[in-house]
């Protein structure tokens, strides 16, 4: 397989890394990198699992091509956690714990990352709109009406913590 | 009686690693020196297999081998005649031909690819009916009949004859479900790691029940049980399915890891995952009522067929479950149950939460509306008139009123008034034009855990360390459901500690003894009742010794907010932390392995009366849907399920096992159907298997009913799979109503819903 060259920022981090040009998004966190956060439900971007941020927007990184993803920024979970250096966890995270969202946790990333998409575009989602947001996150366990929940409570603690988001 | 940690909201113990990535999942471990392994399955839901050409694949840069039946060193049968690989033919489309073994993951998949196996067709076993069939082909040599390995189950409780007879009015009627398929987000993954120079091996993954998988990898390398390791990796979801998988794909890797002496990893693609794991068996149930004329039910007669598929494992068991369930939560004098399960070269039911309960609600609940329109009558008052009440016996003639509650009526009353049935359906049943509302309920009764169908032991191991730090290990294991969280909720509100202080592993099966599946919603209520018995010997010891420094009689103390006191003089006493490092001085130990076991069931398996379940879980659900049709569109608007629990040990988390429920119980009643044609599976990935999204879920209402039960700790019991299996029953009675027409089969999809019957693919060729 032919390799290619890929320079992003990854985490706020600029790296660049040569890989089979058939690697796709998510090969490159998980293998490239050890970012086994991003996960694989399906392979095809029907379930979500793999959704990270890139040039702030959600995708499903199983479908696109590292190539794609050159010269952009990337963020996964693992930065969401390490970019929030006053508390340990950033609030929707915190949210997700507090409304009990998370069964199995596979999903939850990907989750996490749809909501924090839809919090900076969006600081007072209603129900519809969240679940608009988090539609292309397939859950298997709760149902989604806690990590609705979650989303809620997370706008109102960000609305009273003013106006940082990142 | 006032409690700190059960009945609360307690955020779960678990999450904070879940929501930072971190949790690490099969896939997500990596060992040095790493090989990767892909299965070959299957072409051919029927066939001999002639012969397997490995050349080509073994060709293939990176790969190191293709390993085939004859390279399983030792028992390549496992429980319910599935094998590591299969050797002499194949029996469905997801079997296992060979096994290729390479250095990385695009190797492994080439050599997939390259693989080229002939075939001599086996003429094909597709339904219940080919199976029965007087010629039909024969899929296992032991079974020339083709009814799966121990399946039959029969209840007998009364004179059906005898009930017939009396009867005014006798009504039939047949049901009918589909294969469901789990789709936990996570696909199968293991790992299995060599060491001690190649005489002892680790498995790692994504696996239900550690043990079972433990016992097969032992026996495909004939090995001894101690030699096999299991240390479960944190589990992506499973509802039942990550159990004969895990413990094919363990076996494979494990049978690789010990040729190479290297560590081998299997990942399945979520195409290779909904091929090869179990099913939702799809149930037939062929009822003949008889009636008394003012609507009491006096007699009831029922073959129950469950399809098997190629193997089968869990069909003696979800049948046996079944007999139980099959004439559902009513007053029944005269009752004849027989059911059995058969062979077909498809994918394979196993267990899928509910464990036959499902299928079995949606029978039994279709027909109880069924019959109540039949006999002219409201299908509330009709339930109401035969539904279980204390003083009635279960089928299997268990007293309730006692020690096992009977607060159904009630429930129904409740959930009937909380969403105004009578009036909406009164006003639906006026509707005119295409697009019509329908409201609709269903109930259930569920034994609660095991019961009768395997003994329902196990242990757990609570160590308290030096500094108070606590360790707490079951043979059970956490699938999301919020297992560790409830059970550190029991040890710490045992113990007067802080649940902060206790650290829960996953299952190790090196440090816990086997303690059985993580099945029949048996977590809270069983394994509970170990760590409440752990929990309990170690508090004795403590007030032992704090008895003996204070003074004071043991039964004089309390132990709360980590402090042990005089009841009488709550000033006279001693921090947790200071007795615990007075034990430690003093040589006592603040550990103990507790071991439940309440025997096997006092039940007569010949005719299934007796002691079935220590006790039953019961639930009441209105659903109410917008049907189109035109286009056989079915919307289901809202959902009201309320359960009896019990005790609610962790009230997020019993409603997140209801909110869950409700949306895995919808998927069934108008989604999902795994579709097979001529033995191939059509619906492999979830964009043509769909599950519900968040804005395809109803609004969901949770009413949490708590009943005074002793049995489990803390008198908590059984709700996983009782969350998720009235649902599609309720859901069916709503859109018979809505759209006038009565569907015997599930899903209630666009094309049965405008139909009447399921579009082939071939339909449109």
């Amino acid at each position: 397989m032919k390799e290619i060259e890929v320079n992003l920022t990854i985490n706020h981090k600029k790296v660049s890394r040569t890989v089979p040009a058939n690697w796709r998004l998510l090969d490159l966190l998980r293998e490239g990198f050890s970012l086994t956060g991003c996960k694989e439900g399906c392979g095809v971007g029907e379930c979500g699992a793999c959704t990270v941020l890139l040039a702030g927007e959600p995708v499903n990184s199983c479908l696109v091509l590292v190539g794609q993803a050159e010269g952009k920024e990337v963020l996964t979970i693992e930065g969401l956690t390490a970019a929030n250096k006053e508390e340990e966890l950033h609030p929707l995270q915190q949210a997700f714990i507090e409304k009990g969202a998370i069964q199995c946790g596979y999903c939850t990333p990907g989750m996490v990352l749809s909501s924090l998409a839809l919090l900076r575009r969006n600081a007072e989602p209603g129900v519809k709109e969240i679940k608009e947001a988090i539609s292309g996150n397939l859950c298997r366990c709760t149902g989604y009406k806690q990590i609705v929940e979650a989303v809620q409570l997370a706008a109102d603690w960000l609305k009273e913590d003013g106006d940082y988001i990142e | 009686m006032s409690f700190k940690y059960i009945n609360k909201k307690i955020n779960k113990i678990d999450l904070q690693e879940k929501v930072t990535g971190k949790a690490e999942y099969g896939a997500d471990l990596e060992f040095e020196n790493m090989l990767y392994a892909c299965t070959v399955y299957s072409e051919y839901p029927h066939a001999e297999i002639v012969e397997i050409n490995t050349a080509e694949a073994e060709a293939v840069a990176g790969v190191l081998a293709v390993l085939t039946a004859e390279d399983v060193p030792g028992e390549n049968q496992l429980f319910g005649h599935f094998r590591v690989l299969t050797g002499d033919k194949v029996r469905y489309p997801g079997d296992g031909v060979a096994l290729v073994v390479a250095e990385n993951r695009q190797a492994a998949w080439e050599g997939q690819q390259a693989v080229s196996v002939e075939y001599n067709p086996l003429p094909v076993v597709e339904t219940i009916d080919d199976a029965l069939a007087e010629d039909a082909p024969v899929i296992h040599a032991e079974h020339p009949d083709n009814v799966a390995l121990n399946s039959r189950h029969n209840l007998r409780k009364g004179d059906v004859k005898k009930g017939m007879a009396e009867a005014d009015k006798i009504i039939e009627r047949t049901y009918q479900t589909q294969f469901v398929e789990h789709a936990y987000l996570e696909p199968e993954a293991v790992v299995a790691v060599p060491d001690y120079g190649g005489e002892r091996m680790t498995v790692y993954g994504s696996i239900q029940n550690p043990f079972y998988v433990r016992d097969h990898t032992a026996g495909a390398l004939g090995w001894a049980l101690n030699q096999v390791t299991i240390e479960q990796s944190v589990i992506g979801g499973t509802f039942g399915g990550k159990d004969e998988v895990a413990s094919r794909l363990s076996a494979r890797a494990a049978v690789a890891a010990q040729k190479f002496n290297r560590p081998v990893k299997i990942v399945l693609s979520r195409e290779e995952s909904m091929l090869e794991s179990s099913k939702r068996h799809p149930y037939r149930f062929n009822y003949k009522v008889g009636l008394k004329e003012d609507g009491e039910i006096v007699a009831m007669e029922t073959e129950v067929i469950a399809q098997s598929g190629g193997y089968n494992k869990q069909s003696q068991f979800t049948n046996w479950r079944c007999v139980i369930h099959t004439t559902g939560p009513y007053a029944l004098d005269h009752i004849k149950t027989s059911v059995k399960g058969v062979y077909t070269n498809t994918i394979y039911g196993g267990a899928m939460r509910g464990f036959s309960s499902p299928q079995n609600i949606f029978a039994i609940e279709s027909l109880m509306d069924e019959l109540a329109e039949e006999m002219d009558m409201d299908p509330v008052e009709f339930r109401l008139k035969n539904v279980l009440r204390p003083g009635d016996t279960t089928p299997s003639s268990q007293p309730l009123g006692e020690e096992i509650p009977a607060p159904l009526a009630e429930m129904i009353e409740e959930v009937v008034e909380k969403t105004d049935f009578h009036q909406k359906r009164e006003k639906y049943s006026q509707q005119e034009g295409e697009i019509c509302k329908g409201i609709g309920l269903a109930v259930s009764f569920r034994g609660a855990g095991l019961g009768g169908e395997a003994l329902d032991a196990t242990g757990a191991l609570l160590s308290i360390q030096g500094d108070g730090s606590v360790n707490l290990i079951t043979g059970l294991s956490e699938n999301g459901q919020g297992l560790k969280t409830a059970h550190a909720q029991i040890a710490a509100e045992t113990l007067g500690i802080d649940i902060g202080r206790i650290n829960y592993p996953n299952v190790n099966t090196a440090i816990i003894p086997d303690g059985g599946p993580t099945v029949a919603s048996r977590g809270a209520m069983i394994g509970g009742r170990a760590v409440k018995m752990a929990a309990d010997k170690v508090k004795k010891k403590m007030l032992d010794l704090a008895g003996e420094l204070l003074e004071e009689k043991p039964e004089n103390l309390l132990l709360e907010n980590e402090r042990i006191f005089k009841k009488d003089n709550i000033e006279q006493g001693i921090s947790y932390e200071k007795l615990v490092q007075e034990a430690k001085a003093v040589g006592v130990l603040l550990t103990e392995l507790a071991w439940f076991n309440p025997g096997p069931a006092r039940l007569n398996h010949d005719n299934n009366q007796g002691e079935a379940f220590p006790t039953y879980a019961w639930a009441a659900v209105v659903a109410e849907v917008l049907v189109d049709q035109g286009t056989g569109m079915v919307e289901v608007e809202k959902l009201t399920a309320a359960h009896d629990v019990g005790t609610a040990i962790n009230i997020d988390a019993v409603l997140g096992q209801i909110y869950g429920g409700i949306a895995m119980g919808q998927g069934m009643g108008v989604l999902e159907e795994v579709v097979t044609e001529e033995g191939k599976v059509e619906t492999l990935n979830l964009d043509e298997y769909l599950i519900p999204t968040a804005l395809d879920v109803p609004e969901m209402e949770a009413i949490i009913v708590e009943t005074a039960d002793e049995y489990g700790p803390y008198g908590a019991k059984s709700l996983g799979e009782a969350a998720c299996e009235v649902h599609p029953a309720a859901i069916a009675n709503a859109v018979a109503q809505a759209s006038g027409r009565r569907l015997r089969e599930l899903p209630c999809n666009l094309e049965r819903v405008k139909l009447g019957r399921m579009l082939s693919r071939k339909d449109g060729k």
